[in-house]
């Protein structure tokens, strides 16, 4: 016997995306490189079940005639996308087990399928769905998981994510990214007709939702820590720059910041009360702390050099910068209640925009070796570097909230294009819009 | 006759390169006129400054030369150092190279000469590198402009820095000229 535990699907305000704006610019997601040997597995079709329904029932109450979402097809494009399994077509499959079957493993073993997941969409009326799933060990004819969890039409999709997001840390021990969010920003047409958008889309590309359009370029979005909001630099009003922290939900947004000069860089304090930005209103670019309940603001930084692109180490205790105070950019670390700046970076000559792993051990950055800008993570406990592209002209590395992927702008021939990389250095993904530019990408953390 | 032309072949790059960056700088400046409604003046500017590109032919002669039958406002002569425009730096550099000292002067005095003129500097930087870090790179680029301006007579109030990074490329290419041609720190009129 299998059990099936009870997972109750919270339905956040974070998900809820009431924005205007029509659904463009679908991020495209394709796999450039993956890991030899890559799990095959198997995720039949989830079979679909509907109530008995009565000659009286009106119409408006009748189950929709077939599935709405496709969940296994979405789990298996989910675990392809990692580079990390193989699932097998479902054209190939020699039955579809659901979740009530007998499963006959040699049907899957001589697929070579390491794991089989088998599932029932089941519609419970009113627009409820039910939906139970199997992962199963093939060669050992064992079930590894089994789950059961109703959700509204509308979280279906979610749903299957979270079914990823299962299967995966079963699978391989590490935390699924697979219900994230990703922000990043387009720039279409050219001379008087260019425009920039911010967008957030599900992590896998899908239904990406305008946040704001504009004339002018809009720079590094950065979620809050609970992912309600969005802080981003826009170059506004004839060159003058602004920050703004735009409620995901409402799509209300607040200037926090238009002082003369340099208002950029923002970075979300881990308590999500406070900004890190780059101001250089007394003269040069200097990190400052904005509280966001009184606006207040505090300096962080003083030097005569470019001190910019500042961000929170998950601690809260730190702040990680991009500093030319020796000359050529690096990264230093500062303490964020103020105090003496410290070198972190000294393999080459640039080093800029950090992004921090979740765990706080790792940093990704923007590293310059042999005039090609690359994408690198450091291990911050032994400075130990690492180069894991082989671009030349990367950009904005931001890790996902799991810490196994790092998501970056780079170009391709004369279009900026978004790719990923494992932290590893394995994997690599290519993310594309259908026309113009896209760059700034910004992983989201986990759902709250 | 024969030295004449050798000057000229010799100043070809360098006029080239002004060329190509004040006609990027045309787009630029309308698009940016039109999506704000205080900046009728820089509109009007941008139209100066496209004459410009169409003069620098012309300007190749008189180059270092006065406004010789010139009459009106010397911003507007194109055979004048004023028609020279953009500043332009050596990668992740922000130091005025000795070629531009002459065409800041220029600015310098026809601003101390004309207080109620007012310039805003854009400042640029070419792709490479993180955007936040270009966006510093053109703020500090710009300002090397209005230092050596301010010290050659030109009051602060005249003149406003703004920096753009790497967001408003002249040229478009990928290539090493192209690149030069951005980075740089444009001199946006108001009159």
């Amino acid at each position: 016997m299998y059990k099936i535990k009870l997972f109750t699907n919270t339905v956040s305000g974070f998900y809820l995306l009431l924005l205007a704006g029509t659904a463009q610019a679908v991020l495209n997601i394709e796999i450039t490189q993956g890991v030899e040997g890559a799990v095959p597995l198997a995720v039949v079709p989830f079979a679909w079940q509907v109530p008995p329904q009565n000659p009286q029932t009106p119409a408006e109450l009748l189950p929709p005639k077939k599935p709405p979402v496709d969940i296994a097809a979405i789990v298996r494009a989910d675990l392809a996308r990692t580079g990390r399994f193989d699932p097998l077509p479902p054209k190939d499959m020699l039955a579809r087990p659901s979740v009530d079957s007998t499963i006959n493993f040699s049907n899957w073993r001589i697929f070579q399928s390491e794991n089989l997941v088998v599932g029932t969409l089941q519609y419970l009326g009113a627009d409820r769905y039910k939906i139970r799933f199997r992962l199963f060990d093939v060669f050992k004819e064992k079930q590894l998981e089994g789950f059961s969890f109703s959700v509204s039409g509308d979280n279906l999709r979610r749903a299957a994510h979270q079914v990823s997001d299962i299967i995966y840390e079963k699978l391989t021990g590490e935390r699924g990214a697979f219900t994230t969010s990703v922000a990043y920003v387009t720039a279409a047409g050219v001379g008087k007709a260019r425009r920039y958008s911010l967008w957030i889309a599900d992590a896998d590309g899908y239904g990406p939702q305008s946040m704001m359009r504009s004339r002018e370029p809009i720079l590094s979005p950065a979620w809050s820590p609970d992912g309600t909001r969005i802080a981003y630099a826009s170059l506004e009003d004839n060159g003058h720059q602004a920050v703004f922290v735009q409620n995901i939900a409402s799509g209300h947004r607040d200037k926090v910041s238009a002082h003369k000069g340099i208002n950029g860089a923002p970075s979300w304090s881990p308590d999500g009360k406070s900004l890190a930005v780059t101001l250089s209103k007394d003269g040069n670019p200097e990190i400052y702390v904005i509280d966001l309940t009184g606006k207040k603001q505090r300096r962080l930084t003083r030097h005569w050099a470019i001190d910019t692109e500042p961000t929170w180490t998950p601690d809260g205790k730190t702040i990680i910068f991009t500093s030319d105070r020796g000359g050529r950019p690096q990264l230093y670390q500062v303490p964020s209640k103020g105090g003496k700046a410290r070198r972190l970076t000294f393999e080459g000559k640039y080093n800029a925009k950090a992004s921090v792993s979740q765990d706080g051990k790792k940093v990704a950055m923007i590293h310059r070796a042999g005039g090609k800008y690359r994408v690198a993570v450091m291990d911050l406990k032994s400075g130990n570097l690492r180069v894991l592209t082989d671009g030349s002209l990367d950009e904005s590395p931001s890790f996902a909230p799991n810490g196994g992927m790092i998501i970056y702008a780079t170009s391709a021939g004369r279009r900026g294009i978004l790719k990923a990389v494992s932290v590893d250095g394995n994997i690599h993904q290519r993310l594309t819009v259908p026309e113009g530019d896209v760059r700034e990408p910004a992983w989201s953390p986990f759902p709250q | 006759m024969k030295l004449w032309t050798k000057t000229v072949l010799a100043m070809l790059p360098a006029l080239m390169l002004l060329g190509c960056g004040t006609s990027g700088e045309v787009e630029d400046e309308t698009d940016s006129g039109v999506s704000s409604s205080s900046s009728t003046g820089d509109l009007d500017s941008s139209a100066t400054t496209s004459g410009v590109g169409s003069g620098d032919m012309a300007s190749g002669e008189g180059m270092g030369e006065q406004e010789t039958g010139f009459s009106g406002d010397p911003l507007d002569d194109p055979s004048s150092l004023l028609a020279k425009r953009v500043v332009y730096f050596d990668f992740d550099q922000t130091e005025i190279k000795s070629d531009f000292r002459a065409i800041i002067q220029a600015h310098a005095e026809y601003l101390a000469n004309n207080n109620s003129v007012m310039v805003t500097l854009e400042g640029h930087a070419d792709e490479r590198g993180t955007r936040e870090y270009n966006i510093a790179l053109g703020e500090r680029r710009a300002n090397a402009v209005q230092r050596l301006l301010a010290l050659q007579g030109a009051s602060a109030s005249q003149i406003r820095v703004i920096s753009y990074g790497e967001e408003r490329p002249a040229a478009l290419g990928h290539d090493e000229d192209s690149l030069a041609l951005n980075r740089r720190v444009e001199f946006i009129y108001s009159r």
